[in-house]
């Protein structure tokens, strides 16, 4: 077991290690990064000066070790634009993404699976279909028509729920919240729906294919013929064969969910991580872009490992390296 | 007078597809005495399975049985709902599929599938589980059953797979065990022991066994009764010796040519010509007619089963010396 | 079943008893006509801005305009009649859809079938890249490429077919490494037809269902990822509106009752993922074998 973490870790981290060269190359190698800095009309000594400040005189990959030294000492920069540290900028907006995030996967999640797995075990029934028809638009539909669809229905036509921002916060374990707090909770609830609704649909999907296959297998007839209640073979068996694909493709979900946070904060108005990545985008604050994506990065790689662990956890066959 | 642990009457299980109906079991008749084993033989699409299925009262959509009567110990089952049938199942008759692999669960541990076979029927606490469960495996064979209960189904072989999934059949002590195609997926040697523990176990428990296959060189050896399925019907049935050394219908003879061991060195493998019809398009009269070396024109009609004392068979004329059968 | 059916006809028919399925093929085949006759069936050019009137801008569906024809659906902030701009709208929609979809699936079915035939280090070399790839949200990555590249068709194509290659590959390696280890190929391989002729007519066939369910999927990835770089601000120039920009000019309207200007175009760009992710499912589900009992 010991000998599976660590492959998986040096793994790991030479993916982080690849990733990070490619960002870096790739935001740094093409167009001039200068020229958001400067104004146009600045002289060529102006320039010089602020190309040699900046570091950007040196050769590409000096500038790629001298970036990931900084890396490894928690310096990620400063953004040409708001001229802070990359890092405080990123971590005063991510609890607010976090939130989010969290709340649409963890309800995604349990709904969708729930439903699921009823669609698979009554397929024909009449709410199997109509779940299944519903799930082909919740996939279907671009997120950021849904969110606009939303907004356009809640909170211009019913004026139920506000139409962006983040609601009032609570501070619990040195993190702000917002959806305890009601305001909070009423600021939440359409970029969840909104966020949560793709993964929602997916994992309708992923369940009712999964359950429709397991219910066919020997496994499940064997439990029959041996007099297993509907519920237990539910239980014992549905649920844990079934758990192998959805894991695996929830920690994949996860990471798209927070490039997908990316539309929603935009068209909410939340203001999270994703808001900051499209502006920086635009204008081109490279450091910043650098930042994100090698912070995804790495957040994407931790969800992988932490799958692969929990894999091994679930299914014993891995546990001792026994490929079926 | 033995006791009949099982008895069908005219089984009859179609299965409504939109491209039509099959007739997969059609008029299926056999008694079972207690602790008998009948060997229930037929190629793939024969029925067997199905009629085996139908037993449990496990046949998938869209089938269903349309006729017949089973009764088991005397109770009928065709009427009972799906719950009363739960309670019979597992623990008055079971079932042995054919690739253990496929019918334990990988992710749970042996003990735990044994304990849940245990709790679908009675209250039972995790220690007596796991005692019962220990005592049934050493009897089939399984060494230090103890430490071996909290191994998963992949860390065992084929062969001691098909073990526990015996053990799990055997574990409420059912009258009836039906086992489709137990030993198919098993090494040859290991065939051999599973047959001899098998019987063995049948004897001592008094449990009825109807043992479903394909190879009829197999299930011969074990079997005191023999059935014979095609297309969907017994065309022959009768204790083994007799039947194999005087068989009636032409592909019970068929079949017993067929085997290597029965042809001469050197000679070619006798083989039956033609292949088994659809069941989607079966001919209305005998459904081996097309077949047949010996068809004529009364074959155009489906023959009912002629019955001579244990014996019977399917066929306007049969091939073998009913003199012997009849005196 | 007649001895005359061949693969395709036997696939059409049980096609045809899908009647959702049917009605979602004639959809999509509709608006590809539309899209693909934009200019015959529009009531206006919307590209050409001498047509356009600011006096007409932000009408309701059924204004009158300067050009003496009906707005069916209204106009946008630029004066464009939306009907007409949504028809043009559908056609770069759908040019970028099949554009990217089909260069990822040349692309993407190349490299996979090479690394699977190959083996050895190309094959870990090609399959690491792919499964990198994969992992990345590839909007994220569509996002940055695009941003970099700048805006144009073939920028926001690349960045598209950046994105989406992967599955491609993916899914033509798992067939083809199928299709390899099976034993026939080993029978072509000694035979002197050379490996070439072995890889085009027997492995690229069998690859090829699985890649067309994925390519249907694809496709509509493709039209709302565009839509949704569109609708950032990233996606082409603001001359020629795609569905995705139509939708965006007309969000800060929303709040002021003025929904047309987002909503219809919303709505076409909704049937139509919405037609070819129903025929994609029925294709997927025809293909399955593992359904079909």
């Amino acid at each position: 077991m010991l000998g599976f973490i660590i492959q998986r870790l040096l793994q790991a981290i030479g993916v982080m290690a690849v990733m990070s060269l490619i960002v870096f190359c790739g935001v740094y190698a093409i167009g001039n990064p200068i020229d958001i800095v400067i104004p146009p009309e600045a002289t060529q000594d102006l320039r010089d000066e602020v190309i040699r400040r900046l570091g950007l005189d040196r050769p590409l990959y000096e500038q790629y070790f001298i970036f990931i030294g900084n890396l490894l000492k928690g310096d990620l920069g400063r953004s040409f634009v708001y001229n802070i540290p990359v890092l405080e900028l990123i971590g005063g907006r991510l609890p607010a993404t976090l939130e989010l995030v969290l709340i649409s996967v963890i309800s995604a999640s349990v709904i969708g699976v729930s439903l699921g797995i009823y669609a698979g075990y009554r397929p024909e029934s009449l709410t199997a279909k109509t779940i299944m028809a519903a799930s082909v638009l919740g996939f279907s539909v671009p997120s950021f028509w849904v969110g606009l669809i939303l907004i356009l229905t809640f909170a211009v036509n019913l004026g139920w729920l506000p139409a962006g921002g983040r609601g009032a916060t609570i501070d619990i374990g040195g993190i702000a919240w917002s959806f305890p707090t009601l305001d909070g909770l009423s600021h939440i609830i359409l970029p969840a729906i909104n966020l949560a609704l793709f993964k929602l649909a997916m994992m309708i999907r992923l369940a009712r294919a999964g359950t429709r296959e397991i219910m066919l297998t020997d496994t499940i007839k064997f439990a029959r013929a041996a007099g297993l209640s509907e519920i237990t073979i539910l239980r014992q068996h549905l649920l844990k064969l079934i758990s192998i694909p959805i894991i695996t493709v929830f920690g994949l979900e996860l990471g798209s969910t927070l490039a997908f946070a990316v539309v929603t904060e935009t068209i909410f108005s939340w203001p999270g991580v994703g808001k900051l990545i499209i502006d920086s985008i635009a204008v081109l604050d490279r450091p910043v872009m650098v930042a994100y994506l090698v912070l995804v990065a790495f957040l994407f790689v931790t969800i992988n490992f932490l799958i692969d662990l929990t894999f091994a956890l679930i299914d014993p066959r891995v546990r001792r390296g026994v490929t079926s | 007078m033995t006791e009949t642990a099982l008895s069908v009457k005219n089984l009859a299980t179609h299965f409504f597809t939109r491209t039509g109906v099959i007739k997969a079991v059609d008029d299926v008749s056999f008694d079972l005495a207690k602790g008998e084993i009948m060997g229930l033989v037929g190629e793939s699409g024969s029925g067997k399975t199905v009629t085996g299925f139908s037993l449990l009262g496990l046949v998938d959509e869209p089938g269903r049985i349309v006729n017949g009567s089973i009764k088991l110990k005397g109770k009928e089952l065709t009427t009972l709902s799906n719950a009363e049938l739960r309670h019979l199942r597992g623990r008055e008759i079971s079932m042995i599929f054919q690739d253990p692999i496929a019918t334990l669960n990988p992710v749970l541990t042996i003990g735990q599938q044994m304990r849940l076979a245990l709790a679908a029927h009675e209250r039972i606490t995790a220690r007596a589980a796991a005692d019962r469960s220990a005592d049934l495996l050493t009897k089939v064979g399984i060494p230090s059953a103890r430490a071996r209960m909290n191994a998963y189904p992949h860390e065992f072989s084929g062969g001691m797979r098909q073990r526990v999934a015996i053990a799990i059949a055997l574990l409420h002590r059912p009258s009836v065990i039906i086992a489709d195609e137990p030993t198919t997926a098993l090494d040859v040697s290991i065939q051999a022991q599973i047959l001899q523990q098998m019987r063995g176990l049948a004897a001592e428990t008094g449990t009825a066994l109807i043992w479903i296959s394909h190879d009829l060189a197999v299930v011969s050896s074990l079997a005191t009764k023999l059935a014979v399925m095609y297309a969907g019907r017994i065309v022959e049935q009768g204790p083994t010796a007799a039947l194999l050394r005087n068989p009636q219908h032409p592909y019970t003879a068929g079949l017993i040519g067929s085997l290597p061991a029965m042809t001469k060195a050197g000679s070619p493998l006798k083989q039956i010509p033609g292949t088994t019809p659809s069941l989607l398009s079966l001919p209305s009269g005998c459904p081996f007619a097309p077949r047949c070396q010996r068809a004529t024109e009364i074959c155009q009609r489906a023959p009912e089963m002629v019955t001579h004392g244990d014996r019977g068979w399917r066929c306007f004329d049969p091939v073998g010396q009913i003199d012997e059968v009849t005196s | 079943m007649n001895r005359q059916d061949t693969p395709l006809t036997r696939f059409w028919h049980e096609f045809r008893e899908n009647k959702i399925a049917v009605v979602a093929l004639s959809v999509v085949v509709v608006l590809m006509l539309l899209a693909l006759f934009a200019s015959l069936v529009s009531p206006q050019n919307p590209y050409d801005l001498a047509n356009l009137s600011l006096m007409d801008s932000r009408r309701p569906p059924g204004f009158v305009g300067s050009g003496g024809y009906i707005h069916l659906l209204g106009t946008d902030p630029q004066g464009r009649d939306l009907l007409s701009a949504i028809f043009y709208g559908l056609r770069i929609s759908i040019q970028i859809g099949l554009a990217a979809g089909f260069v990822s699936l040349s692309i993407g079915a190349a490299l996979g079938i090479l690394a699977a035939y190959k083996g050895g280090r190309i094959e870990s070399l090609i399959m690491r890249l792919v499964d990198l790839q994969l992992s990345f949200p590839a909007i994220l990555l569509a996002l940055v490429i695009v941003a970099l590249l700048g805006q144009g068709k073939v920028q926001l194509i690349s960045a598209l077919v950046a994105a989406q290659y992967a599955y491609f590959a993916r899914t033509a390696y798992g067939a083809a490494k199928a299709e390899k280890g099976k034993d026939y190929i080993e029978a072509a391989v000694a035979t002197p037809l050379g490996s070439r002729l072995v890889v085009l007519r027997h492995l690229v066939p069998n690859c090829t269902p699985p890649l067309i369910v994925v390519a249907t999927v694809q496709i509509a990835n493709s039209i709302s990822l565009e839509a949704t770089l569109s609708f950032l601000g990233l996606g082409l120039p603001v001359t020629e509106p795609s569905l995705g920009m139509l939708i965006s000019n007309g969000f800060p309207y929303m709040m002021s009752g003025r929904y047309w200007i987002s909503v219809y175009p919303g709505i076409a760009l909704i049937i139509l993922i919405v037609a070819i992710n129903i025929v994609g499912d029925q294709v997927r589900d025809q293909f399955n074998p593992r359904l079909r009992k």
